[in-house]
Parts: C-alpha cells; sequence; structure tokens
C-alpha cells in the first residue's frame, strides 16, 4: 500500500550538525504515528522539513506516492498536508471564528477577491463554525483570540489545521504547555478526528503517547533508532535506556 | 453581516461603519458651508486623507511598512498633469490614467519590495522612491524637472462644471472622490482578501501554513494602494493646476505614515480624521509661524502619542462604547 507519508534519506544539516539524518520514515493511510525522542532528537527539525518550511539538505519526501520535496509550504498544505505548531501560531488580533473562516477562504481561493463581503460568505462561517465545535469553542467564537485561555488557544491550532481539509495532519506537541488535566482533554479531540484522516504527531508524555497512537518512531540524534507497535516500543531495551530511563533528567 | 467582525476594533461592526462613517462624511460635506473662505484648504485636506487611506491599506491592515509612498502619489499626479497637457484634459480620464499609471508601477516594484522583513522593505520602499524622485528630476522634457510642470488647463468636471476660482468645483470633486475611494476602500478591507490581509499582519508565518498565497496577496495589496495613491495624487495636480517634484519627495512619504500612525493604524475613519487634523494643523501652525510651525507640528505629535495611544481612532472607539454602555 502507498503511503501517506514517507521521507527517503532524509536529511537536514546546518553546516556540519545533522539535525536529521537519513531518515526513512513511513506513516501509513489513517495511522496514529507517533514521533517521540529525546529534546534534540531533530523531531521538530523533520516537521518542518516535512511541511516545506525547511528545505531538507538531501532525500525526498513523498505525500501518497506524489514527491513533494520540491514543493513550497503553500502548495503542500493544497496538496493536503497540514500542521500545527508547538508554539502557537495563530492571528491574535482577530476574533476566534475568522481564525478558522480565513484557513477555510484561503483553501477555496477565495481570498483573492477584494470586491466581495467576507461577512456575508454564509458557508465558510457555518463551516468555520463546525470546525469550533467539533474543539468546544463554539462559546469562544467572537472572542479576539489573544482573549482566549491558553489551553483553548492550543485547540484553535487544531482548528484551523482541520479547516484546510487536510489529508495528513502533522501535530508538534499539541499538548505542549497545558497542564495534563487539559491535555488529556485536547487529546480526546485528536482521537475523535475522522479515521482516514492520516496523524504524524509529537508528544512528550509517555502515557499519551501510547494510549493514543498505533506506530512509533523513536528518533534520536537525528535517525530513527527503532520503530513499531506501542507495545513493542515500551519493551524495547535501548528505548527505555535512551529515552524512558532519562525521564528524571528532562526539562518536561 | 455576522458578529464575526466584532472584535476587529468594534469598527466594522454595521453599527459602527455607519455610524461613524456618516458622521465624518456629514462634517465633511458641512465643512464646505461653515469654511466658505478656505475651499482650497479642504480640497487639499481631502487628498491627504485619501493618500492616507492608500496607505493604511498596507500599514494598517497588512501591517506593512513603506517609506514611500509618496512616489506613486507623486506618479499620479504627473501622470495627469502630463495627460491634461497633451489635450486630454478631462478630469475624469486623468484620474483613471493616474490610477493605472501608479497601479501598475506598483504591481511591477511588488518583486522587490515583498522580499525581506519590515527593515529592508524600509530601505527598499526608500530606496526606489529615490530613484523615482531622480528620475523625474532628470526627465525635464516630460516632468520639468525641478520647475515642475505648470501651465495645463482641467476640462470642466463631467464637461458641466467649471473648475472656479473660489474652488467649488475641486472641493465638491475632491469630496466625492475621497467618499467613493473610501468605500472601494472599506469593500476591500472587509472582503476575503483584506481577511487574508489582516491575517499577514497578524501572522505572517502561520499564513503559507494555511495554504496562503503571501506574495500574491502582497502584490494585489500594493497594487491597489498605489492606484489609489495616484488618484490622490492626481486630484491635487488637478486641482492646484501644478505637479512637482515635492510630491514625490521622501517629506510626503515620511508624513503620511506619520499621519496612518496618528490617525490610527487599521481605522479607516480615525486615519480620515487623522489626516484631515494633521493637514489642518500644518496649514494653522504656518500661517501663525512661518518660521517655526514643524517644531509645533513635532510637539503636538507627541504629545499624540501620550494622549492617543492608538491614534485617533482608537479614541474614537472609546467614546462610542462609552456611549453605548
Amino acid at each position: 500500500m502507498t503511503a501517506a507519508l514517507s521521507t527517503k534519506d532524509l536529511s537536514v544539516r546546518f553546516g556540519a550538525f545533522r539535525a536529521v539524518d537519513g531518515v526513512n520514515l513511513n506513516v501509513r493511510p489513517g495511522a496514529r504515528h507517533a514521533l517521540i525522542g529525546p529534546n534534540g532528537a531533530g523531531k521538530t527539525t523533520l516537521v518542518h522539513a516535512l511541511t516545506g518550511s525547511l528545505s531538507p539538505t538531501e532525500g525526498s519526501i513523498a505525500i501518497f506516492g506524489e514527491d513533494i520535496t520540491r514543493l513550497s509550504e503553500k502548495d503542500r498544505v493544497r496538496r493536503g498536508l497540514a500542521r500545527t505548531f508547538q508554539i502557537n501560531q495563530l492571528f491574535r488580533g482577530l476574533s476566534v471564528l475568522d481564525n478558522v473562516v480565513l484557513a477555510i477562504m484561503e483553501r477555496d481561493r477565495k481570498t483573492l477577491a477584494f470586491w466581495r463581503s467576507a461577512a456575508a460568505d454564509k458557508r465558510a462561517h457555518d463551516e468555520a463554525r463546525e470546525h469550533l465545535a467539533f474543539v468546544n469553542l463554539t462559546p469562544h467564537a467572537d472572542r479576539a483570540v489573544r482573549d482566549l485561555p491558553y489551553g483553548s488557544q492550543r485547540l484553535l491550532e487544531i482548528a484551523i489545521a482541520l479547516a484546510t481539509k487536510p489529508r495528513i495532519l502533522i501535530l508538534d506537541e499539541p499538548a505542549a504547555g497545558v497542564p495534563s488535566s487539559e491535555s488529556q482533554a485536547i487529546f480526546e479531540r485528536i482521537h475523535a478526528l475522522p479515521q482516514d484522516l492520516t496523524l504524524l504527531f509529537i508528544e512528550h508524555d509517555m502515557s499519551l503517547v501510547f494510549r493514543f497512537s498505533d506506530r512509533i518512531s523513536v528518533l534520536v540524534a537525528g535517525q530513527v533508532m527503532v520503530e513499531g507497535t506501542p507495545a513493542e516500543i515500551s519493551s524495547d531495551d535501548r528505548v527505555k535506556e535512551i529515552y524512558l530511563g532519562r525521564r528524571t533528567g528532562h526539562a518536561a | 453581516m455576522s458578529t464575526s467582525s466584532a472584535t476587529q476594533g468594534g469598527f466594522y461592526s454595521r453599527i459602527g461603519i455607519q455610524g461613524v462613517t456618516l458622521v465624518l462624511f456629514a462634517g465633511s460635506i458641512a465643512s464646505y458651508f461653515l469654511f466658505p473662505e478656505h475651499l482650497a484648504l479642504l480640497t487639499q485636506l481631502f487628498v491627504l486623507m485619501v493618500f492616507a487611506l492608500s496607505y493604511d491599506l498596507l500599514q494598517g491592515h497588512g501591517g506593512i511598512v513603506s517609506l514611500g509612498h509618496a512616489a506613486f502619489f507623486g506618479l499620479g499626479a504627473y501622470a495627469a498633469a502630463i495627460l491634461a497637457r497633451t489635450g486630454y484634459n478631462d478630469p475624469l480620464l486623468g484620474l483613471v490614467f493616474a490610477a493605472i499609471v501608479s497601479a501598475l508601477v506598483a504591481l511591477v516594484l511588488t518583486p522587490i519590495i515583498v522580499r525581506g522583513n519590515d527593515f529592508t522593505r524600509l530601505l527598499v520602499t526608500l530606496g526606489v522612491a529615490s530613484l523615482v524622485y531622480e528620475a523625474a528630476n532628470r526627465m525635464r522634457w516630460l516632468t520639468g524637472g525641478a520647475d515642475g510642470l505648470p501651465d495645463f488647463e482641467i476640462a470642466p468636471l463631467l464637461g458641466l462644471y467649471r473648475f472656479d476660482f473660489e474652488g467649488r468645483t475641486a472641493f465638491i470633486y475632491s469630496f466625492a472622490v475621497f467618499a467613493l475611494t473610501y468605500m472601494f476602500l472599506w469593500r476591500v478591507v472587509t472582503s476575503p482578501f483584506g481577511l487574508a490581509l489582516r491575517g499577514i499582519r497578524e501572522n505572517a508565518r502561520r499564513m503559507p501554513a494555511i495554504g496562503s498565497p503571501v506574495r500574491r496577496h502582497l502584490a494585489v495589496a500594493y497594487t491597489l494602494s498605489g492606484g489609489v495613491a495616484g488618484i490622490a495624487g492626481a486630484v491635487l495636480a488637478q486641482t492646484s493646476r501644478f505637479a512637482s517634484l515635492d510630491m514625490l519627495g521622501f517629506d510626503r512619504s515620511a508624513e503620511i505614515m506619520m499621519v496612518a500612525t496618528l490617525g490610527g493604524s487599521g481605522h479607516m475613519v480615525g486615519v480620515s480624521v487623522g489626516a484631515a487634523a494633521f493637514g489642518w494643523l500644518k496649514d494653522v501652525l504656518s500661517t501663525v509661524s512661518p518660521k517655526y510651525w514643524q517644531l509645533g507640528l513635532g510637539i503636538v505629535l507627541m504629545l499624540s502619542v501620550f494622549v492617543a495611544r492608538g491614534g485617533i481612532g482608537s479614541l474614537l472607539d472609546r467614546l462610542r462604547f462609552r456611549r453605548s454602555a
């Protein structure tokens, strides 16, 4: 079966430093694929390379068999590869609803129109409200994003990405910075996403990883050290040693 | 109109736009009767308001700074003057011609302007404006160089209304241009494109991650903004029957940045009022003290930062909310 997202010998080098070093990744369609690894392992750099905000030094990236290595970030989004950010990247001065409406209008190529009323586009607004309802933000729709509690902003990150109608969604630490009580709620929402949507997510909390993923890749020093099911990973000695064993030293 | 835009400074809510804008328009018309001796000044104020609104589309709505916006204003002025001198002196024809020339030049320049960040953009726009200035200075056969372009006639407006000595036609003409460009730009900023422009202002980094063609948006913004600035310049040239190098100059570029900030970036009523206030103040101060008027202007500008942070627009918003609360 064609992988939803795959890389071949993907490398990102900064000078002599190999942040990502020959990664071969295969994410099958509909997967809940977790990317774990100690701090500085290159997880976020890998995500940047996958989404196109960084150009890889070597190797290639494909989604559903189509090579996208040379495509811009924008064009990858248009082919169905969306992401959320570890640090919120929201439109803070706009309303919560407009954040999602904007993503919908960009997806539908409506934003070139400067002669039409945005507010009159009922379809876009109705759809935006559906996305907000999915992440339980309906009561906040008309608030400015900057006035929103942090946990809700994390959910809006997801709603904006969903509004691009992705086939593959990459979540970079979707629960970063929220208390564990709320990170549960965020992962419940992620779990509720349609089964045919392919998910690749970075997460530090191992209990969340084992609960919500069906496949795990462990990245260490820019390389995939081991890949397997949650059961395989949890019983892997090297993972225990390198990752779980050093949990006490972990900043989080 | 849905409530989705209610949070954008309160300004775009339906009642807000109609209320404050109507006051602005009514005040503009009333000035004709209140200050019949000063129609020439009022005409210049409308020109400044249109120019300020054109710049605010970039800075206020798109968050893109420019230190060379007078280039488009001056291009429009010269385009209208040069066209009138060839004999095609219908004012509306000149207006359209100026808008097209300025918009096209803006479009051609976008590839170099949209690159980089705010700081590089300041340098690039400054550099481009200097080049345009120097070109106009050198091309004496076309622009009259440092002497400017006098000696052209403008045909009656709509073939009916002569541009009279008292400046009545000029007032009505410039007010009409202001009102129409205001409504046009209001549509632009409340359109899907306007939403994308505010998206760029709020978070340019997220935009490509939602599939947004950012450079294309910036190109459209520059083209529209340049075209409207050209219209402002054309009205000034037509009503004063003169085009000169200072219309292209750095002073005017810097001034419009001040005006937009004083008025309140992204707030169309605030920017309009700010432009009128600035132009009026400049006139009053230069009458009081031809020597030290810039000192007075500087003091007022500095005070405005303390008194009206966020510009006149945010003052207006506060007044309105207090009343409705």
